[in-house]
């Protein structure tokens, strides 16, 4: 098994190069960085045969507050067919915390993707209904930003019509 | 002292009969509703002291435990289901959470269900032991023995 996932990270960084910035596998969990560009391109060809990674397991953001790159996409994908796991990551800087939506790959995507905008306020280009899944409407800001206020509170939803 | 003898007693004996025959409504959120449920079954037995009768139709209930954390998104609920209990009713906040939000200082929860409605007996804990349930709810029947009770044809004063 070992050497196996040694091989897909050594066969994805010789097919797509410079697109990938960084590898890891960490007692197991193979991890890549790649270029937001080639976001789309990558995940394609992961979906497909031969490797066949069927399943998006979950997907979130985490936010390095001081750092540029700002945010960091986080991908789980599992392979059904294949038994594996693989973890794909990618940066997003401040200014355009944009990345295209895989809802037209995973269904699940929608919601997943949802949670992403209500929590972190990432952009998800081509999503089909990218409005807030946790937060009700009004509220404003991102909460779980680094830099949202820790104590702020809002207006409620108005209690009685 | 207020009141001619009749009011006087039927004060007391309103208050008599609704302190042990409340109706209670379970509104549980959270893990609070676990100590709910062995306060309520036969370990501690909430029915020996007349509020056996679990409602789950606020309509038919005058007694709401709030037990568990109410989040900004749940409070409208909580507020409707608190209008459309008949008078009399109580309140009671079960568990940190209802009573301040806990540990939950954040900006989802609610700090505290008082800032909505009117809370009767609070409970602190998290989550309070049945023991604690037991003596809040013998507070709160001193409390609705010893308030001034209302009817239907009561003189009022303005």
């Amino acid at each position: 098994m070992a050497m196996e996932e040694k091989k897909t990270l050594k066969v994805l960084k010789e097919r797509f190069q410079d697109k990938i910035i960084e590898t890891s596998a960490h007692f197991g969990d193979d991890t890549l960085l790649i270029e937001k560009d080639s976001f789309l391109e990558i995940m394609t060809f992961l979906k497909g045969k031969p490797w066949e990674y069927n399943m998006l397991l979950d997907l979130t953001c985490v936010d390095f507050l001081g750092q540029e790159p700002r945010f960091e996409m986080v991908y789980h994908l599992l392979s059904l067919p294949k038994n594996h796991r693989l973890r794909l990551k990618v940066r997003l800087s401040e200014k355009d915390p944009a990345i295209d939506s895989l809802t037209s790959m995973w269904e699940n995507a929608n919601w997943l993707e949802r949670e992403a905008y209500d929590m972190f306020g990432i952009h998800f280009k081509g999503h089909p209904d990218l409005r807030r899944i946790f937060m009700y409407d009004g509220f404003e800001g991102h909460p779980l930003r680094k830099d949202y206020p820790l104590r702020k509170r809002q207006p409620r939803i108005p209690l009685s019509k | 002292m207020e009141g001619n003898f009749f009011t006087t007693k039927l004060n007391y004996m309103l208050g008599w009969a609704r302190k042990y025959s409340l109706f209670h409504y379970p509104y549980i959120t959270a893990c609070c509703g676990m100590e709910y449920m062995s306060t309520v079954c036969s370990h501690f037995d909430l029915d020996r002291f007349g509020a056996g009768w679990t409602r789950f139709s606020p309509r038919q209930s005058d007694l709401i435990f709030v037990v568990g954390t109410i989040t900004q998104k749940l409070a409208p609920v909580l507020k409707t289901v608190y209008e459309q209990m008949t008078e009399p009713k109580w309140v009671v906040a079960f568990g940190a959470c209802a009573v301040s939000g806990g540990i939950y200082d954040n900006y989802a929860v609610l700090q505290g269900i008082d800032s909505i409605i009117p809370v009767d007996i609070y409970i602190p804990g998290c989550p309070p032991r049945p023991e604690t349930v037991l003596d809040a709810f013998i507070k709160l029947q001193e409390k609705i023995q010893n308030q001034e009770q209302e009817w239907r044809w009561k003189k009022r004063k303005h």
